[in-house]
């Protein structure tokens, strides 16, 4: 009996450093692939060059063609996302009746479980014919119907985070803001969401995280053209597309341009790494506000 | 809307300049509150069932009986904070000076500024001392700093609170102590100078000093406001309030002259209550 209980335990001790060991190991490869890749390149040329052409004849390494793409999909996602997810997330908490609240949150995580390719393709055939009717000059790969797109998936994230933090904020708050005779509107925004204000920051910042590491919607719908600009109506390639180019292309193993993903995916990682660190730190520090 | 808004404010204004020349000729402040056969229901459970009573300006009512007798849902009634409660329903008439607050053209918003609220527990918001006080100010639109540090300084007096905090208002008040966030609680309700101060178990979660600090504070305010306080401390029912009331399952069981009711109570279940046989 002792003896099988050990055995359970180091089952379990065992599955739990599965994830662990994954960690680690794509930490590794990473940083392998990527410290072989700047043996070729150099960081400077790789931080500074503002074009990105690996598959060239003549080639660059400058990340930032990518970075750039990558953060403008992203911005225009959070600015479509965070108004209307924080919106939704205070008319739940301060409008909705209970009942109602009950249907829509799950209905609003349906949005989340749509698999983003569909996302994708949604993008490049609806959202992208559409806003043409309205600015013809917009090209069919674009960054804006990418991140419109990008931005309606992740409104759950914000609405769904927010609202738990605007729900955790003590109910007593709300109570002297309604006794001291503010209309909701002033109670939401004078009092709900200040101090709900570090879970609000945190959703924002696990959102923009999401929306840099979306692959599907930029890749079929941004285009896969690099390029340093902060224009949304032309092409553009974000770090994830640039990824998934080459590794569905025949990049020849250990050649430069297989290294490439690694390093373009370094960066990626680094992005998400840090802002997943300042909202782990943002909760921490300010969640025992009111205890 | 806002000038709707600064109708109703002067309605209840008006009535309570009238209602000063009713009374008994001295100058006063606090508002009348006279309930007609209220009743309440939560769903089907029924409340409060039917009650009368006046409560006369610038006095201190205590609300006292058993936990679910219906005290604190008839006291939120004045302020309409049941009005959040899901299943909420009151027949009946509240005239504040004469005038109806379940009225449909009543704005509640403005209500509540003519009706202050303490809680049970002290609840300032997550900003600076200076900032609590001064909410009620601002969301009115006062922008004024030299009006908003009068009042706010004027508060924090009345509420006795100023000398502790005068030199560091932009503290926040998640700082205080219990007993001073409870005092700040009255100033920023005191800052927009309603005329009627609800009080829930105010000192429930406090300790004797602050407790008496406070009992001290509602004996000065009462000559400014009218004061209703729920309590479940029959010692401070009978040093602070001039009126008793209590209640037993949503019913109005006896209210008189506080002295009266700790005295010589006309119905034996108030002696049985005061006297601690039941409750």
């Amino acid at each position: 009996m002792k003896y099988k209980e050990k055995l359970i335990e180091n089952f379990f001790k065992f599955c739990a450093s599965i994830t662990i060991f994954t960690t680690i190991g794509i930490i590794a490869v990473l940083l392998f692939e990527s410290i072989s890749f700047f043996r070729d390149v150099s960081i400077f040329e790789f931080l500074t060059d503002t074009q990105w052409t690996p598959l060239f004849s003549e080639k660059h390494f400058g990340i930032l063609a990518l970075v750039s793409g990558t953060f403008l999909t992203a911005a225009i996602a959070i600015a479509v996302a965070l108004p209307i997810g924080l919106t939704i997330a205070i008319y739940l908490n301060m409008y909705a009746p209970k009942s109602f609240r009950k249907t829509l949150k799950p209905f609003l995580e349906i949005l989340a479980a749509i698999p983003t390719v569909v996302y994708g393709f949604f993008a490049l055939t609806i959202v992208t014919p559409f806003l043409q009717t309205i600015y013809p000059d917009l090209e069919t790969f674009n960054s804006l119907s990418a991140g419109i797109v990008m931005g309606i998936m992740i409104i759950p994230f914000i609405s769904s985070l927010s609202e738990d933090a605007l729900y955790a904020v003590p109910k007593s708050l709300k109570l002297a803001a309604f006794g001291m005779g503010s209309t909701r509107f002033q109670t939401a925004f004078k009092v709900m969401v200040p101090a709900a204000s570090s879970g609000i920051i945190v959703s924002v910042i696990l959102a923009i995280s999401r929306a840099i590491g979306e692959t599907m919607i930029v890749a079929i719908a941004a285009g896969q053209q690099p390029q340093l600009t902060l224009n949304p109506t032309v092409p553009v390639q974000t770090i994830t597309s640039f990824i998934v180019q080459v590794s569905s292309g025949d990049a020849p193993q250990g050649s430069v341009e297989y290294k490439t993903i690694f390093a373009a995916g370094l960066t990626l990682f680094l992005f998400t790494f840090t802002l997943n660190s300042v909202s782990f730190w943002i909760k921490k520090k300010y969640q025992e506000k009111y205890e | 809307m806002a000038k709707e808004t600064a109708i109703t404010m002067i309605k209840i204004k008006e009535k309570k300049i009238d209602s000063k020349k009713v009374e008994d000729g001295a100058s006063k402040d606090g508002a009348k509150i006279a309930i007609k056969d209220v009743k309440v229901w939560y769903d089907d459970f029924m409340a409060i069932k039917g009650i009368d009573m006046t409560i006369k300006p610038n006095t201190v009512t205590a609300f006292i009986g058993p936990s679910g007798c219906g005290k604190s849902t008839f006291l939120r009634l004045f302020n309409r904070m049941n009005d959040y409660v899901e299943g909420f329903k009151m027949e009946g008439k509240i005239k504040l000076n004469g005038t109806n607050i379940y009225k449909d053209k009543i704005n509640v918003e403005e209500l509540r500024k003519e009706v202050g609220m303490v809680f049970q527990k002290p609840n300032p918001f997550p900003k600076s001392i200076f900032e609590n006080v001064a909410y009620g100010l601002k969301i009115q639109g006062i922008k004024d700093k030299k009006i908003l540090n009068e009042r706010v300084e004027k508060a924090l007096r009345q509420a006795d609170l100023w000398t502790e905090v005068k030199d560091d208002l932009k503290k926040s008040a998640l700082a205080l102590s219990g007993g001073q966030q409870q005092r700040l609680c009255i100033a920023r309700t005191l800052a927009v100078e309603p005329s009627i101060l609800l009080m829930d178990e105010p000192t429930s979660a406090l300790d004797p000093i602050s407790t008496a600090k406070i009992e001290d504070l509602i004996f000065e305010l009462k000559e400014k406001y009218t004061i209703v306080i729920v309590t479940h401390n029959m010692q401070q029912a009978s040093r602070i309030s001039d009126y008793t009331a209590f209640f037993y399952i949503g019913e109005l069981i006896e209210f008189d002259k506080t002295k009266t009711i700790f005295t010589n109570p006309e119905k034996q279940q108030t002696e049985n209550y005061i006297t601690g046989r039941f409750g």
